[in-house]
């Protein structure tokens, strides 16, 4: 001890401290076994009985990847219901996005009130989706709803269906609430991005004498890539895994025309238990939700690149 | 002249989108407060003429959401306060302690916030009832804490990485044990970044609906969005009481945005940025 100069000695005591295996045992081990036993090992026991016919009582007969063939060949509910998750996430990518982007964009150029619009924007997101079903519920409630109390206002009585109990307009009807719940929650994303942007962009630009309307498309819009990116991902995953707020306004119901495949899942586990069956369509939900994260961030790729480059 | 134009129709924009964010949840408020007669047609949109408020007090007596609120809440606190604690021993250990598999813990919690719960769904029922812990508080609890561990462990480490090393190093060399100095200096630093978890924590718990509701079966241990859930089923033609229960349900995520907005936007969107 006492040849070592200080700071070697600072590292001895710190790595005495810190680089016992007990310590760190006690510290990380209470998180990590909780995780590992009720969070990894579920999802891979998940994947194991999406390769088995099973249906949690009897024997498990071995199909390989038959369950997932399954899913394109015979399933009459699936690719409808993988349709229906894909119009939501392309709604969600090229509507609900773009507001969101206009919004930031215009509020965080600081016009006035620009903290309460922004208080407002992002309540919908702290209330359960529970709350926002059945409020829309009631919104599109054929009888007594808003909307058609709406239509009958404007004398359109064609334009007055059962929204949620017609076929045709079940699905888009529990599209619009999904939309309109996570607006502020992009719009929030978005708006920190562009604060993040050094303002030494804005000031080249404006002495080059270029109009807002510029500035966003050459120098913000670009240099938002990662956040774009992010927002992306989200909007797509949350919209592949989407659950609550269908499973609340129809259950996938009338007849299957607005299940997407996480309400087909929970019900073919839940109520006919085809456990191997439903399992696959989790698994399905998994695998698809990383491959098309993974596609959109090389996409993104050479964009953020590019931002980088800036 | 253009120029004002212009900004005037950027603000039309900005409260039409504020409007159409409002509007439901004003309609929500004012038909809880409402009798049958003025929802269904007298008076659809308007304040209430007569304010029922009875309709919560029917709500909180006759629907047992006066048991569905307290497990709400009891669900809530334990799960912050033991997810809050866990990840800040495992947020500390993964940034400051000298291991090897440091990295690799870390990436195993990366993962556990891109799973969706779904898929873990099935099996963690089958585990929770084999150990005869489904149906019981315990049997949401420790889902309920597994699955907020990673984005909390996420926003900590973040944290944890910006604080100098210097203050431990004082009190270590002063014969601190790792304990004591863990709660004494650490766990005060880390405060606003414990904030910020807990916000997160506590507004996915809260509103909370999958797990609850295929986990839980009987009345005693519903949390208040399944119970309301099956109340708004029971009642389907009182909307002033289902009104009621849901603006009670709503109540407190509301309470908490409207007292700490700035914090509640930025642990919500810190989520995104570190993810």
């Amino acid at each position: 001890m006492f040849g070592l100069h200080k700071n070697e000695r600072l590292d001895y005591i710190m790595d005495r401290m810190l680089g016992k295996k007990r310590y760190i045992a006690v510290f990380v081990l209470p998180a990590l076994l909780l995780f590992l036993v009720f969070g990894i090992a579920p999802l891979i026991t998940t994947g194991v009985y999406s390769l088995f016919d099973y249906d949690g009582i009897g024997k498990m007969d071995f199909l390989g990847l038959n369950n997932y063939i399954k899913l394109f060949t015979e399933d009459r509910y699936f690719p409808r219901a993988l349709k229906n998750s894909f119009v939501l996430a392309g709604a969600s990518i090229f509507i609900q996005l773009p507001i969101s982007l206009v919004l930031a964009l215009i509020l965080a150029k600081g016009v006035k009130g620009e903290k309460a619009f922004r208080t407002i924007y992002f309540i919908p997101v702290v209330i359960s989706s529970m709350v926002i079903g059945q409020l829309w519920m009631k919104i599109f409630h054929s009888e007594y709803g808003l909307l058609n109390i709406f239509i009958r206002f404007l004398g359109m009585k064609d334009f007055e269906y059962s929204w949620l109990s017609n076929p045709s307009t079940a699905f888009i009807s529990t599209v619009v609430p999904s939309i309109w719940q996570y607006i502020g929650y992009h719009m929030l994303i978005f708006y920190a991005g562009i604060k993040s942007i050094s303002t030494d962009y804005y000031e080249a630009a404006r002495i080059d004498g270029a109009t807002n309307w510029q500035t966003a498309i050459k120098i913000t819009i670009p240099l938002l890539a990662p956040v774009l990116k992010t927002c992306m991902v989200f909007a797509l995953t949350g919209s592949l895994r989407a659950f609550d707020l269908i499973y609340v306004m129809t259950n996938g119901g009338p007849n299957h025309a607005s299940d997407v495949p996480g309400t087909l899942m929970y019900n073919n586990l839940f109520r006919k238990g085809l456990y191997g069956y439903g399992s696959a369509q989790a698994f399905f939900i998994v695998l698809e939700c990383i491959i098309l994260s993974f596609i959109i961030s090389r996409i993104f790729k050479k964009a953020e690149d590019n931002a980088s480059a800036i | 002249m253009t120029k004002k134009i212009k900004k005037t129709s950027l603000y039309i924009i900005l409260v039409l989108i504020a409007l159409t964010q409002l509007f439901p949840l004003y309609w929500l408020l004012s038909f809880s407060l409402k009798s049958n007669i003025e929802i269904f047609g007298q008076n659809v949109i308007g304040l209430p003429q007569d304010w029922r408020w009875g309709n919560y007090v029917r709500a909180f007596t006759t629907g047992g959401i006066f048991q569905y609120f307290f497990n709400s809440v009891f669900y809530s606190a334990v799960t912050v306060a033991v997810t809050g604690l866990l990840s800040a021993m495992a947020g500390y250990a993964l940034t400051r302690m000298h291991w090897k598999l440091r990295t690799l813990v870390f990436g195993v919690f990366t993962l556990g916030i891109m799973i969706p719960t779904q898929a873990a769904l099935l099996p963690l029922f089958q585990v929770l009832d084999k150990l005869g812990l489904k149906g019981g508080y315990m049997g949401l609890l420790i889902p309920y804490v597994v699955f907020a561990i990673p984005m909390s462990i996420m926003i900590l480490t973040g944290f944890y990485k910006g604080i100098p090393k210097e203050m431990e190093e004082a009190a270590y060399i002063d014969g601190c044990g790792v304990f004591h100095c863990f709660g004494i200096i650490i766990l005060p630093i880390i405060k606003p970044a414990l904030a910020t978890a807990s916000i997160f924590t506590f507004l996915g718990t809260w509103n909370e609906l999958m797990f609850a509701n295929t986990l839980v079966d009987s009345d005693k241990y519903r949390t208040l969005p399944v119970g309301i859930m099956s109340f708004a089923g029971q009642y389907s033609t009182d909307w002033g009481l289902i009104g009621a229960g849901m603006v009670i349900a709503t109540l407190p995520t509301i309470l908490i945005y409207f007292m700490l907005s700035n914090q509640v936007q930025e642990s919500l969107v810190a989520g995104a940025v570190k993810g």
